[in-house]
């Protein structure tokens, strides 16, 4: 991955491409602190079907949303072939399990497309615009829509 | 200057003004032993004249004019007009103390009324014969003379100890029409530098024009500045910061104050060195240090103990953001469970055990265990402010009463985990009051059980095994056991032909809603006091037990965690998970056994025990690990008891380990669960979850046994 970095580093507008049960997404370099490999998370009772529970990150405790759920493409059986893409959102340090970490890509600011109306209906909320490359299709995440809800009413 | 920075002056007078608060409190302690100390009397008298001066650069025209009332006061003692007494103490503490009530109004928390002040102020003029409120200086308007030295000006030979420079910083102040402009205030600046020592400003005026040739934007003069201490250049600078580009500064070597030309100018070095604070590079003489003080002035010398170096007492510190040690705790706790992975593949690759791999890991493991043993150490204070508090709560407690009670403190220098410092002022203030109110007796009752007439409530802290205790005994009559008995017994609070041990009834006094004081006091007495004092103290992780000697007093005593970071945890396995209980809340383990285990209903299990039949709670089902409890023969349960005194016994698979864990908080990134306290991370590096016995109960419902009073029937 290293040399991914090298080769877009100069470009400011910057996303991190990643696969969710054979849908491309991304989300913005910035909000990234690292990836990492699949590991046993504790479980947590009572919680969201989506968070598969939670992580120790170097003494903090951070809890993995399976995306693939959250985003309603069922649920992953992770393996230690899955990663874990840990994003900082509002404060809270994240972590996000995807299929595997495709690319890093520089987007012009009209490369990224408004979502069709009709997508928009139902994954629309976490999908904040889709950028086209060759032959696929990017969706871009909408982070703090992914987080679970709960958390303000429950602070 | 900027809104921004004068916020950021006024936050650091505030802290100075603890500080000095602080000397104040201690000051006059001493003075309690010896009325005729005329260093701490000096002492007390610059810590309120700094307060003052400070307070007169903010505008905090209140505090200022009580402040000088104060000091009035308190330099009519000084020179000796009057001595002090008992009485007069007394009075000054409460002036003391409403000062910090004026600083703590002027901070925005909380109201003064005037009347309060004024009341106190003409006591002490009564009793000092100093004379009203004369003019408060003029300390806003900038004039060469107003930075309060007259103050000193007819004390005679004491005049001299006060105003003598060993070490003097001088520098002289041009200021460019520019700063004028910005709209900056030399004598605010000027007053900055008050932080570093005594200031003196004269003005060189030779520069002045005749009024004919002057104009009126263009400033002319440039004040020599002197400070009574040695200060770096660089702190210096830092006052002027943000004139920087508009004002000249230029130092003149340190040197001796400019009226005493008979000494030569390099004195510094004959100071003698303060063996308390080699760390402190303003290097002041210590107020505190009788013996420096008396043989510089037998020398012939001036010995100067000048005003604010008083908060230079505690040797050298810094103020750190919590947070960044909060972090910095985190990480070395991860080094060292780093390292306990790393030392366990290492023993299985097999080396021999005094390879060099070994060997080093053995003193890698040491340091990283000293490392997070001095990281800790950074969140422990000693208690000692905490103390102040209860002093002046005994004072309150002992006028509002009309006892006289004499506070005796021990350990004060014990270290606590901040945070538990600060959720223990409510306790504490509640004990102490109590002991006061209900401990002592009055002062008829003291007579005639042949006790001195001034009761003594004592407050001691000491580390033991681990934890702080905190003891707070009083030398009263002791608990009236027949009489709590027959309160609790009206009631209801237990049923009349219970059989109870001494003990047993001394402990009702922690039941909600007991109250043995038959009226109810301004003070305390409202029933509430104890039993919210024993949950607050139960929620900090600690205990609160009671012993009692009738005749001779009450001892009431605290065992706290050292810290709130880390919890005493019983690990246990829940259907594959592993889970951590706080030992605090479980009473005892037991394997249940086929007879004592009952079915009621189609899912509900009870336990018959001695003390009556508790609900089983099965951890796995309360957090949905698995629908259906298994057979019990191979679990175990843990009878828990939440702070309300409710008992239930939990389910559990096994109890792997007893241990210290470190509390990780859930909150942080992502949110609370209901009947998960917090997380852990255990040895191997996963996290596991802090159950909290108390919701998890309290979910069950209120058809949760209470805990067996003695007069609960037993099975």
């Amino acid at each position: 991955m290293a040399d991914t970095f090298d080769k877009t580093r100069s470009s400011d507008n910057e996303v991190v491409a990643f696969r969710v049960n054979g849908q491309d997404f991304c989300c913005d370099i910035m909000s990234v602190r690292e990836i990492r490999g699949w590991s046993e998370t504790t479980i947590l009772p009572h919680c969201e079907a989506f968070v598969k529970g939670v992580i120790n990150l170097r003494g903090s405790v951070v809890p993995v949303i399976d995306l693939s759920a959250r985003l309603g493409l069922g649920t992953t059986e992770p393996g230690p072939r899955n990663v874990i893409i840990i994003v900082v959102v509002e404060d809270q340090t994240v972590g996000l399990l995807a299929d595997v970490v495709s690319d890093i890509i520089s987007i012009l600011d009209d490369g990224l497309q408004p979502v069709p109306e009709m997508a928009a209906a139902s994954s629309g909320a976490f999908i904040s615009g889709v950028l086209m490359l060759k032959d696929t299709m990017v969706r871009k995440l909408n982070l703090s829509s992914v987080l679970p809800q709960t958390r303000s009413v429950a602070a | 200057m900027n809104q921004t920075s004068s916020e950021d002056f006024r936050e650091t007078f505030f802290q100075e003004c603890d500080e000095l608060l602080e000397t104040l409190n201690d000051g006059f302690s001493a003075l309690g032993t010896d009325f005729d100390d005329i260093e701490t009397l000096h002492a007390i008298f610059r810590a309120v004249h700094s307060i003052k001066g400070g307070a007169s650069a903010f505008g905090l025209d209140n505090l200022v004019a009580f402040a000088h009332r104060f000091e009035t006061g308190l330099d009519a003692v000084r020179s000796g007009e009057v001595s002090v007494t008992d009485d007069l103490l007394v009075l000054f503490q409460r002036c003391g103390d409403h000062l910090s009530d004026q600083v703590a109004a002027a901070r925005g928390d909380g109201a003064i009324e005037a009347a309060q002040s004024d009341a106190l102020c003409e006591t002490l003029t009564e009793m000092t014969g100093a004379t009203g409120p004369e003019a408060v200086e003029e300390v806003t308007d900038f004039q060469p003379a107003t930075l309060d030295f007259s103050l000193f000006g007819d004390i005679g030979s004491e005049d001299e100890v006060e105003t003598g420079h060993l070490e003097a910083t001088c520098f002289t102040f041009q200021a460019s029409a520019d700063l004028f402009k910005t709209g900056n205030e030399p004598a605010t600046l000027l007053k900055a530098l008050e932080r570093y020592g005594p200031v003196s400003v004269s003005a060189i005026l030779d520069e002045v024009p005749l009024l004919s040739g002057l104009h009126p934007e263009v400033p002319h003069m440039t004040w020599i500045v002197t400070i009574d201490a040695a200060v770096d250049e660089a702190d210096v600078r830092e006052v002027f910061e943000f004139v920087d580009d508009c004002a000249t500064l230029t130092f003149i070597d340190r040197q001796v104050d400019p009226g005493d030309s008979g000494r030569p100018a390099a004195s510094g070095e004959d100071e003698p060195e303060n063996a308390d604070e080699p760390e402190t590079q303003k290097g002041p003489t210590s107020a505190e240090d009788p013996s420096e003080d008396a043989e510089v002035a037998s020398s012939g010398k001036i010995a100067a103990p000048p005003a604010a170096h008083s908060r230079n007492r505690t040797p050298s510190t810094i103020r750190v953001d919590l947070d960044r040690v909060d972090k910095l705790i985190n990480l070395v706790g991860e080094l060292v469970i780093k390292e306990a992975m790393l030392s366990q593949s290492i023993t299985e690759l097999g080396l021999p055990s005094q390879s060099d791999v070994a060997s080093s890991l053995a003193s890698l493991k040491q340091l990283a265990s000293e490392i997070q043993e001095g990281v800790m150490a950074i969140r422990a204070q000693p208690i000692k402010p905490v103390f102040q508090r209860m002093a002046r709560t005994v004072r309150d407690a002992s006028l509002a009463t009309g006892k006289r009670v004499n506070l005796v403190t021990h350990g004060e220098y014990t270290e606590v985990d901040k945070t538990v410092l600060e959720r223990l002022v409510d306790p504490l203030t509640h004990m102490i009051r109590n002991a006061v109110d209900h401990g002592l007796e009055d002062a008829e009752g003291r007579k005639s059980a042949g006790k001195a007439e001034e009761g003594t409530v004592t407050l001691s802290a000491a580390h033991r095994s681990g934890r702080v205790v905190i003891e707070i005994s009083d030398d009263g009559a002791g608990i009236n056991r027949p009489n709590v008995r027959k309160i609790a017994e009206d009631k209801g609070l237990i049923s009349p032909n219970a059989e109870m041990t001494p003990s047993e009834i001394d402990s009702l006094l922690f039941l909600p809603g007991f109250s043995s004081k038959e009226e109810v006091s301004e003070l305390s007495g409202r029933g509430v006091g104890l039993d919210v004092a024993r949950n607050e103290i139960l929620s900090l992780g600690g205990r609160l037990t009671i012993q009692s000697n009738p005749g001779f007093g009450t001892t009431f005593s605290i065992s706290l965690p050292l810290t709130l970071a880390v919890l005493e945890g019983m690990v246990i396995d829940v259907a594959g998970e592993t889970m951590v209980v706080p030992i605090t809340a479980v009473h005892e383990t037991q394997q249940p056994k086929a007879s004592s285990v009952h079915a009621i209903g189609t899912n509900a299990q009870v336990l018959a025990t001695r003390d009556g039949l508790l609900p089983i709670i099965d951890l796995g089902n309360v957090f949905g690990l698995r629908s259906a409890p298994d057979p019990l023969d191979n679990h175990i349960l843990l009878i828990v008891e939440t702070e309300a005194r409710r008992r239930c016994a939990l389910l559990v698979d096994a109890i792997r380990d007893q241990r210290q864990v470190v509390i990780k908080s859930l909150e942080t990134n992502y949110q609370h669960i209901d009947g998960i306290a917090a997380a852990t991370i255990l040895g191997d590096g996963r996290i596991a979850l802090i159950i909290d016995p108390e919701s998890i109960v309290a979910r069950v419902g209120p058809s949760v046994v209470p805990a067996p009073e003695p007069a609960a029937a037993s099975v």
